[in-house]
């Protein structure tokens, strides 16, 4: 038996699956999209201010659309079944939920970056300013998915999981949205990045190591 | 011949069992659903467990494929708790609960291979043919979403034919299968009996099953 012959298999079913729910796969891009901008509308035609909150409101809206993704994570899996069956295989369990977790950020988190250049354009961002907020999205979004996991994971039991998902994950998605949005401000204003840069490949190599882990026991708790 | 669990000679036989039960306790909602149950289970044993709606057939059932823990007790597979040999036993073990563990946007044929690299399949095992030997022929490329209830049963009973498990456990196997559905699980059962397997099962319908050694387990 191989383990990561099991890791690729749940990670290409989960885009298979993915690839067939077509509605649901744009769900969090179009919501992303819809977030960020509704701002220029909403505060009028006004360059520098919307390029100077363009960082963090697009940000918030990667935040917010992760988040809304994040609810139906498990959800499908737990109710056909196929949630215990991935428990009851003889693969490590935290491996097999690297792989989903995984699929979740190509699914939600990809397209997200690579929608953001526009939305950039569109918040009047400068070109040097959205090369930053790329690699800070590109550093932070995946640790999105990681986390977000595991609240999943320990909410898939709950009937009515949403608002709990949320309580729980909020917390731990500040610190990204922190840094995330504060390397594009630090960019601006002439200060150094890489500590924050940095700081942030710490948390994605953190959890990416550590979530997995922490998803499967809490897996273990809801599913039983 | 069905033989009351209680009635079989727990000391005599746990030396020799491959499959075995200690001491069981299981309390949900406060409320005790069985406790100081033990049972031995032999190669070619069939454990059918009785019991009225609630009485805790399908917490037994998931207490006994390790994916809920008992209050107390222990569930030993060849000789060693499942929680300390978890990847072996589940290599050996196959689970069909309540609901199939097929996922809907899938064909049969999807689900089937998705099972085969997650737990592993039995050497020579043709996924098409195994979907004709359930009565799926004609149905392998059409997605889980459009089965009926029965058919979906039956793609749950081609994943247990797929795998090389000596251990089956099975939460109502005849849920929503026709009468030819019946008789095949009543095949697959006494075949994978016959062959040295392991299988415990609930069921409300009364299925009379020739094996080595037919034992009934009843929860009040």
């Amino acid at each position: 038996m191989d383990a990561s012959l099991a890791f690729f298999s749940v990670l290409k079913r989960d885009l298979q699956i993915a690839g067939r729910r077509r509605a649901e796969l744009a769900n969090p891009m179009v919501f992303y999209a819809i977030v960020v901008s509704l701002f220029p509308l909403a505060l009028g035609a006004e360059p520098a201010l919307l390029a100077r909150i363009a960082p963090g409101v697009i940000w918030v809206g990667a935040l917010l659309s992760a988040l809304l993704s994040m609810e139906g994570g498990f959800r499908s899996d737990y109710d056909d079944g196929s949630l215990e069956q991935l428990l009851l295989s003889p693969h490590p369990l935290p491996m097999l939920v690297a792989a989903k977790t995984w699929a979740h950020w190509l699914i939600s988190g990809l397209p997200m970056l690579l929608a953001t250049p526009v939305l950039a354009i569109l918040m009047g961002l400068p070109f040097a300013s959205t090369l930053l907020l790329l690699v800070s999205l590109l550093l932070g979004t995946p640790v999105l998915s990681l986390m977000g996991t595991v609240g999943a994971a320990f909410t898939v039991g709950l009937r009515r999981g949403g608002v709990v998902l949320s309580l729980i994950l909020l917390p731990l998605y500040v610190p990204v949205l922190i840094f995330g949005a504060g390397v594009v401000s630090y960019g601006v204003d002439g200060l150094p990045v890489t500590p924050l840069l940095y700081l942030m490949a710490a948390i994605l190599v953190l959890s990416t190591v550590l979530a997995p882990f922490a998803a499967a026991a809490a897996l273990r708790v809801s599913v039983g | 011949m069905l033989i009351p669990v209680h009635q079989t000679d727990a000391a005599s036989e746990s030396s020799r069992a491959l499959f075995s039960a200690h001491s069981l306790t299981c309390i949900r909602d406060d409320r005790v659903l069985f406790e100081g149950l033990s049972f031995n289970l032999r190669p070619g044993d069939l454990l059918q467990i009785d019991g009225a709606n609630g009485s805790g057939k399908s917490s037994l059932l998931r207490i006994l494929c390790g994916l809920l823990w008992p209050e107390e007790g222990e569930v030993r597979w060849s000789g060693k708790d499942i929680r300390d040999a978890r990847q072996e036993y589940q290599a050996d073990m196959a689970y069909l609960g309540h609901v199939c563990g097929v996922a809907n946007e899938l064909t049969g044929l999807e689900n089937l291979a998705w099972f085969a690299r997650l737990h592993s399949a039995r050497p020579g095992s043709r996924p098409m043919d195994l979907l004709a030997s359930v009565g799926l022929a004609g149905f392998e490329q059409t997605p889980v979403r459009r089965f009926s209830a029965g058919q979906r049963r039956r793609l749950g009973l081609a994943r247990l034919l797929l795998s090389p498990a000596r251990i089956w456990i099975l939460d109502e196997p005849l849920t929503s299968l026709d009468v030819q559905g019946v008789e095949l699980v009543r095949a697959m059962l006494m075949a994978h009996c016959g062959k040295g397997g392991l299988v415990i099962l609930s069921t409300h319908q009364p299925i009379l099953i020739e094996c080595p050694r037919h034992l009934q387990l009843c929860l009040s």
